[in-house]
């Protein structure tokens, strides 16, 4: 994946939406999944594109949790730290995880194979605690799928 | 051709369903068995998932919880003709939190291929559009507002009302908006009905189009549940290429991991490309709505409980349920429930039934402790407070609320001070920022529950708090600040004893 701001590429993505009503997540969405990020370079020609002010598009990336200002690891690991997985005993498993890979929470391992990050209910609340592994949930989770998500991020 | 039924929502997929299905086709390969692999929504008895259903002469057969290890057993076992085994369960609609439900929104989920129109027509799908053009736009409004039902997000607004609203106010164009925004903690209505049965949505939300006069159609989907967005999008193209949409766009649009866009006027500023920031009401939607233009905006449950109304007409509805509650709703057992899943019932069953009974108690075999109700904003119930019936009004005079539908069960390990700082951390976290009382408020009340933890001033800081809540709950414009106060107060009140230091 790319993570060097690329204008021609990055141009193609925002014109891609030009035309829809209210484009600008649509947008930030293709070209986090472009760019691994939304680089800060890309945010003028958004700007441009969409006749916004560039603090308008920097105040839309900064308030939503999901878009990051640089690339996360290799594999991304969300863990779900709302109620239902509090009341499985969530937080002590997410502890586990976290010290298993020696991060903290929005952390990267030194190696860059794996992000891991606190999210706020995945909607598994009967299979808790739960977790999303590059998209794929993982529910029940116990000390066996910290072993399989190790081996998981190793191998891919 | 044998049809097994393997559920590809996101929580069996959780917890194995898709090694199951690699394992049963490969294992039916190996015998030479033809099976025919439908990948169905759940339905919704979670702690039995993965699990698997088999078309026979006598009904469908389920078997639960498989793994892949099992899977070689339940062929020697004839599974293909439901034969015994350990696993067995038998008649789905025998199982007893089955039994009991009454399903009305969900009444296909976990029955029919998700993304089959054939399925979906044969189980009653498009007789209620058929009404609706049947009825006209004015009398399919009339059904809606006659049939009692109310915003199943929480607010529990009259649908019928709001529908009337937009149909009245002319304009160049307008919008029907679906909430599938669903952030609250132990709710996944949305999730299974999107991966389970997402033409019911797409039926309603076209009917909301004939009904108001609107041509263009979002669902705006929570970027958490990656399933569901495909889910979603798949079925659109399907119900697009078959014709069925009448005329009427649909386009899927994902969040961005704000919870305050479930808010439904921070959800059209973020449609809108904006920070999710809740705007005043009034305007209300249904006036200017998206793009300044009139808006039904419902909860997803609201607009795929819908065409059920129109097919069956509005009384057969109304007559289900209590007192201003009409209906049913979509009860969501979560976290430390024995028997956790989905269980749609009329309005009025007690708290206590639906958490002993239904629910089993805990799934760690320790006694029940608290209760929230309606998700992150909702209260702490204690059990001396089980008599509460689920109903809209009933909730709210106990100082609480059902939301979105989500119990969320916690046995006596439970931590309350932790939980009532965890509900201000919570509201910190997702402030939009707008008022101040929502955005220091909490910052501040995390501080003050530290302090009474640390055994500072506890009397005076408990007050403190108190008051803080009281400022949130009347001078925040949205639930986010307005509601933070329920779960933080009714920890409080019931369970003084953790707040000691």
């Amino acid at each position: 994946m790319p993570t060097v701001w690329d204008e021609v590429r990055g141009r193609e993505i925002i014109d891609r939406h030009a035309e829809r009503e209210g484009p600008l997540l649509p947008i930030l969405h293709d070209l986090q999944a472009g760019f691994g990020c939304i680089p800060s370079a890309a945010v003028p020609f958004v700007a441009e594109a969409l006749n916004l002010t560039r603090a308008e598009v920097h105040g839309v990336v900064s308030f939503y949790h999901d878009f990051r200002d640089r690339p996360a690891g290799r594999h991304v690991l969300k863990l779900c730290r709302a109620e239902a997985c509090q009341s499985m005993d969530g937080e002590a498993m997410a502890q586990r995880a976290l010290d298993r890979f020696g991060v903290v929470w929005g952390g990267t391992t030194p190696d860059g194979s794996l992000t891991v990050e606190a999210v706020y209910c995945l909607g598994l609340c009967a299979c808790g605690p739960s977790a999303l592994l590059d998209g794929q949930p993982i529910g029940r989770l116990g000390p066996a799928s910290l072993d399989d998500i190790a081996r998981e991020v190793a191998v891919r | 051709m044998t049809r097994v039924f393997v559920p590809r929502d996101a929580a069996a997929r959780a917890v194995g369903a898709d090694c199951v299905a690699a394992a049963l086709q490969h294992e039916a390969e190996q015998r030479g068995l033809a099976i025919e692999l439908v990948r169905n929504g759940s339905r919704g008895l979670f702690w039995l998932e993965p699990m698997i259903e088999v078309e026979t002469p006598a009904g469908r057969i389920a078997y639960g919880p498989v793994t892949p290890a099992d899977v070689a057993g339940l062929f020697e076992a004839d599974l293909v003709s439901g034969g015994a085994h350990a696993l067995r369960i038998g008649r789905p609609e025998e199982v007893p939190f089955l039994k009991r439900q009454t399903r009305v929104t969900f009444a296909r989920c976990g029955i029919v291929d998700p993304l089959s129109l054939e399925d979906y027509r044969a189980h009653g799908g498009y007789r209620g559009l058929a009404r609706a053009h049947a009825l006209g736009p004015a009398g399919t409004v009339q059904e809606v507002t006659a049939s009692g039902l109310r915003g199943r997000g929480g607010a529990g607004f009259p649908t019928g009302i709001k529908w009337q609203t937009a149909a009245d106010t002319a304009a160049d164009r307008k919008y029907i908006v679906c909430n599938a925004d669903e952030g609250d903690s132990g709710t996944y209505a949305d999730r299974m009905l999107m991966e389970g049965d997402p033409f019911s949505l797409i039926e309603g939300m076209t009917i909301a189009g004939y009904a108001v006069g609107a041509a263009k159609g979002y669902i705006y989907v929570r970027s958490e549940y990656p399933d569901a967005i495909r889910a979603m999008e798949q079925a659109i193209v399907v119900a697009c290429a078959a014709g069925c949409l009448d005329g009427f766009d649909l386009e899927v649009r994902v969040g961005a991991g704000a919870y305050v866009c479930g808010e439904e006027t921070s959800l059209l500023e973020s449609l809108e490309g904006r920070r999710g920031q809740v705007r005043a009401k009034p305007p209300l939607p249904a006036h200017k709505g998206l793009f300044g233009r009139p808006t039904v905006i419902n909860n997803l449950v609201t607009l795929a409980t819908v065409p059920a109304i129109l097919a069956d007409g509005a009384k057969v509805y109304a007559d289900l349920g209590m007192g201003r509650s009409r209906g049913t709703m979509p009860i969501q057992i979560a976290g430390n429930a024995k028997h956790g899943g989905l269980f749609e019932a009329a309005f009025g069953l007690s708290l206590g039934e639906i958490v002993e009974e239904i629910g089993g108690g805990t799934a760690s075999g320790r006694p029940v402790r608290a209760v929230q109700v309606g998700g992150p904003l909702g209260a702490y119930f204690p059990k001396s407070l089980f008599d509460t019936p689920f109903d809209y009004e009933a909730f709210t005079a106990r100082d609480g609320l059902i939301g979105h539908g989500g119990v969320v069960v916690f046995d006596d390990s439970v931590d309350m001070a932790r939980q009532a700082r965890f509900a201000l951390e919570f509201c910190a976290i997702e402030s939009c920022g707008k008022c101040t009382p929502c955005r220091i408020g909490s910052t501040r009340g995390v501080e003050v529950i530290d302090k009474i933890l640390a055994g500072e001033h506890a009397d005076a800081n408990i007050s403190l708090v108190t008051e803080l809540c009281e400022t949130m709950k009347f001078g925040s414009l949205c639930a986010l600040g307005g509601f933070t106060p329920y779960p933080v107060l009714s920890a409080l009140r019931h369970f003084p004893e953790d707040f000691a230091s």
